[in-house]
């Protein structure tokens, strides 16, 4: 079954994508996107629009893609040998694989949060002053310090580190590790933030917190989380998009995808049928 | 202790779904003490007022189940949680048919005011009305302050409704037997006094349902039982 | 989709344990054996070592020691400066040696020519170096009768540690009678005593074991070592940065890597060779200096280096590397701020290692002639100098009696060089290593 759905710009596309792929002014728009590892495909043309100050989750059974997908926004996908990405992803109006494109300043303002946190052996201070030293963002040790202070309030862990950010950030219980890398993530005032699987490494008390968090932070970015917890999905997102063998199935408000999906598939593994 | 979530969305879920709740029970209560009221002031306008009304109780039920439907499947509620979603959906339920009598018996009045009032059996409708907003409203605030001693007395209530219902129907009986002119009105009003005792017996349920909602375990079947003469024919 | 649960019947519970109990035995015994064929072979490792290290230093500790003998020396000014101005080279020219023989003489009385030259050789050619370098030194004890330690000639040395017994012939050993008749008298007056050599630790090569040192060898390696260390440590760092960073994974690379692979595991007299062709035949450069030495080591170091490196860096999580590069790191970036500050633990302990290997070796530094026979401490890398290695392989070959115990001697220092440069490595790792 092939449908053709029409976006706003009248540009018609080809998808099998069951559900609305596009959104009312997308932040980014990406068409058609394969994704090849040597010569094994994983993401087959996959179009999926991304609002600006969404959360929305990408959920699918291992090996679908989904991490794929997602890294293929901030281009991490380049730091893989043999990854070839094909087809269109703009970022406000900019195609992000044209060759004119720098990833660096394109990571900046796509920040991006691991599946196991990954503070780097600095201090908590050094962790999230790294990305505005880098680019430049602070002129003074106060820019600087206003930047740290305010990036840990956001998110959320101002009060239990402020007495010792010149302690090790790796010191840190899991759940802090993995919002400090938030705090690293946003210090540099990225407006959208992947998260692959952020919560798989914790313990349901810190998966809250940063679900908590992730929802407080959807206010002021868009956020791609990619997760194996379709309950986490559930929890955060207001969108979801179910992939299988690197295609994306279904998309559509969570709250319609988790209780009245349109595919067989996506009912399957959302009821524990498959995955 | 902090009783807020962790997960502030689940919170503001609950909240939602508690307010539409208790927003549904208001109306429900508004409508029946209203049909009351109608029954004895006999104006049409207001009746069908608030025949019309109905649909926003119905409305209001099918948001509350789609929000009951949607936290369960997005939040996955436990415990406490779980037992207050299942409940509220149960209790949306039950005003849900409160208005639905609550319209029934408007719309027998209508029938009777049509009818020639000498036609009519003079019973209290009325006192058994009272009777049972009574009880409505201390089950609404048995809810709304999770008072379980409150929701056991509600239901305790209840065969006072119960009584109050085989006098009226004997007194009915009696009229119709005296007067055959009297049958078809004295019809309508057994079934209006049936609705009440209905709407009595639901909120039994509801103060049931919040009892287990607040503790966990069902009510005993401990209480009070009258004669169920009048239980003959259903609605 | 159901799961077919059908419940497949397996052994009985109380059998299958009964299986398990009779195989028990059979399976310790064969831990036992395993684990003791283990320990003997630890043992027989160990006793090995502790041979090794019982006949070093069995033979190396008295190699520190040396037989004195005190003399009352009347330094006369004339005599010793005949030039009368205190210059090296008018002290040197001096009539050191008669005065020291004067002062022997009087100890021991020698009658006649025959019994002169015997007490002659009594004591270590050095001798009157001894005393104008004192002189040299502090110019006030002119004019004085002071009394001065020399060192005993090693065959003396040899005599009085009872390597050459007194009831040999006199015909079969290398001091006669006369000799031992003087040294007894000497021995007699409380004159000699056995201490810490002085010449071990600050004397440079010389043909007399008495008064043979390593200090030459020991500055010789050092200056090769630093050549050795400015050379490999650089190149074999970028080398691997840029192998583990950089570079395309392509044949090119895969061809580069392999190479050098192999060329740790080349035999290291054949970059002897490739020294003595390039740097000293194309060149012109000149042979026995540590800046070819140090050159050659660098080469053979280069690949330990260069593999250890990029362990180093490819141990670095690549969480880091993710980490960084989600945050919009160039690559440059990466590699200076998170990999190497990570990977420097390792770096440095590979490179010490490698420079451990480097200062134990010999074969490539005898085929750019640095086994020459050089008395002058080198003062740079342009000089002639030989190392610790070399000198030991050198000193192995003498024959005199005494060089036994200076080549244990050396072989003593030479550890505790490696011990020293292993610890450091230890020490970097411990201190450097971080947690993530």
């Amino acid at each position: 079954m092939v449908i053709m759905n029409y976006n706003n710009n009248n540009m018609d596309i080809e998808t099998k994508t069951i559900g609305n792929i596009f959104t009312e002014n997308p932040k980014i728009t990406s068409r058609n996107v394969n994704v090849f590892y040597h010569d094994k495909q994983a993401i087959n043309n996959v179009s999926l629009d991304i609002s600006s100050k969404e959360i929305i989750s990408l959920i699918g059974p291992s090996g679908c893609g989904k991490s794929t997908f997602l890294r293929c926004f901030n281009r991490m996908n380049d730091t893989i040998d043999g990854c070839k990405v094909e087809g269109n992803i703009v970022l406000d109006d900019q195609d992000i694989y044209h060759p004119s494109v720098d990833v660096v300043p394109l990571r900046a303002k796509i920040g991006m949060v691991f599946q196991k946190p990954n503070p780097f052996p600095k201090s908590i201070y050094d962790n999230v002053a790294y990305g505005p030293k880098i680019h430049g963002l602070a002129s003074t040790k106060d820019e600087l310090d206003s930047i740290v202070e305010l990036s840990l309030k956001n998110a959320g862990l101002w009060n239990e580190v402020k007495d010792r950010l010149q302690s090790p950030g790796t010191g840190l219980s899991g759940g802090q590790q993995q919002r400090l890398c938030i705090a690293r993530a946003i210090a540099v005032s990225p407006e959208i933030i992947l998260m692959d699987e952020p919560c798989s490494a914790l313990d349901p008390i810190a998966t809250a917190k940063i679900e908590e968090l992730i929802h407080q932070l959807g206010k002021n970015y868009s956020i791609v989380i990619v997760t194996h917890s379709m309950q986490q999905a559930a929890r955060v997102s207001q969108r979801t998009a179910y992939f299988h063998l690197g295609e994306l199935i279904e998309v559509g408000l969570t709250k319609q995808i988790f209780t009245t999906p349109q595919d067989k598939q996506t009912e399957a593994y959302i009821s524990g049928r498959i995955g | 202790m902090n009783n807020d979530h962790i997960l502030s969305t689940f919170d503001n879920d609950l909240n939602r779904l508690n307010k539409d709740l208790l927003k549904l029970a208001k109306l429900a209560t508004e409508q029946f003490v209203n049909s009351i009221d109608n029954f004895s002031t006999q104006n049409i306008e207001e009746i069908d007022k608030l025949i019309a009304n109905d649909k926003n109780l119905d409305e209001l039920d099918e948001k509350i189940q789609q929000l009951g439907f949607e936290i369960i499947a997005l939040r996955a509620p436990q415990a406490g949680d779980l037992r207050r979603v299942i409940s509220a959906l149960k209790i949306a339920t039950i005003f849900e048919r409160i208005g639905d009598y609550s319209r029934n018996i408007s719309n027998r009045t209508k029938a009777l005011i049509e009818m020639s009032s000498d036609d009519t059996p003079g019973v209290n409708i009325g006192k058994m009305g009272l009777v049972t907003q009574e009880m409505l409203e201390d089950v609404i605030i048995a809810y709304k302050d999770k008072d379980s001693d409150l929701s056991i007395k509600v239901r305790d209530t209840d065969v006072v409704i119960d009584k109050m219902n085989t006098k009226l129907y004997q007194e009915v009986l009696a009229s119709m037997s005296r007067n055959k002119k009297n049958i078809v009105s004295g019809t309508h009003i057994l079934f209006i006094a049936k609705n009440i005792e209905r709407v009595g017996d639901y909120v039994t349920d509801i103060a049931e349902h919040n009892y287990f909602l607040i503790n966990g375990k069902p009510l005993s079947d401990n209480r009070p039982k009258a004669d169920k003469t009048s239980l003959y024919g259903q609605d | 989709m159901s799961n077919n649960n059908k419940n497949y019947t397996l052994m009985d519970a109380k059998k299958a344990e009964e299986i398990v109990r009779s195989n028990v035995k059979k399976r310790r015994r064969k831990d036992i054996v395993l684990k003791s064929i283990g320990q003997f072979a630890i043992f027989v490792a160990l006793s090995f070592l502790v041979f090794l290290f019982v006949s070093i230093f069995a033979k190396g500790i008295p190699g520190f020691f040396q037989h004195y003998v005190t003399l009352e020396v009347n330094l006369d000014q004339k005599r010793l400066d005949p030039k009368g101005d205190l210059s090296p080279d008018s002290l040197y020219s001096g009539d050191a040696r008669k005065l020291v023989l004067e002062a022997l003489y009087k100890e021991i009385n020698p009658k006649g020519r025959k019994q002169k030259k015997a007490a002659k050789k009594i004591l270590s050619s050095n001798a009157e170096i001894r005393v104008a370098q004192m002189v040299l030194e502090n110019p006030s004890l002119l004019g004085k009768t002071i009394p001065i330690t020399f060192a005993l000639d090693d065959d003396i040395d040899s005599f009085l540690r009872g390597y050459i017994k007194r009831d040999t012939p006199e015909s079969d050993r290398r001091i006669n009678n006369t000799v031992i008749k003087f040294v007894d008298v000497l021995v007699e007056k409380k004159l000699v005593n056995y201490k810490f050599s002085d010449y071990i630790l600050s004397g440079s090569a010389s043909r007399s074991p008495e008064i043979a040192g390593v200090k030459g060898a020991l500055i010789g390696s050092i200056l090769t070592l630093f050549v050795c260390f400015i050379l490999s440590f650089p190149i074999g760092v970028a080398t691997a940065i840029y192998l583990e960073g950089f570079a395309a994974k392509n044949r090119i690379t895969e061809i580069i890597e392999i190479n050098i692979n192999n060329l740790a595991a080349v035999p290291s007299v054949v970059f002897g060779i490739l020294g003595l062709a390039i740097f000293i035949g194309v060149f012109g450069m000149p042979r026995s200096i540590p800046l070819v030495g140090g050159m050659v080591l660098g080469i053979m170091t280069l690949p330990t280096i260069i593999i250890s490196s990029r362990a180093a860096i490819s141990a670095v999580p690549p969480s880091i590397l993710d980490a960084a590069y989600g945050v919009g790191a160039s690559k440059l970036q990466t590699m200076f701020h998170h990999v190497i500050p990570l990977a420097i633990p390792g770096m440095l302990t590979g490179t010490i290692i490698g420079m451990a290997r480097a200062l134990g070796e010999t074969a490539p530094l005898l085929m750019i002639g640095m086994v020459a026979f050089i008395v002058d401490i080198p003062n740079s890398i342009q000089e002639p100098a030989t190392v610790l290695p070399v000198q030991i392989f050198m000193w192995a070959d003498f024959a005199e009696r005494m060089f036994v115990n200076k080549t244990s001697s050396a072989t003593i220092i030479l550890l505790v060089f490696l011990i020293l440069m292993n610890g450091v490595a230890i020490f970097l790792r411990n201190k450097l290593e971080r947690r993530w």
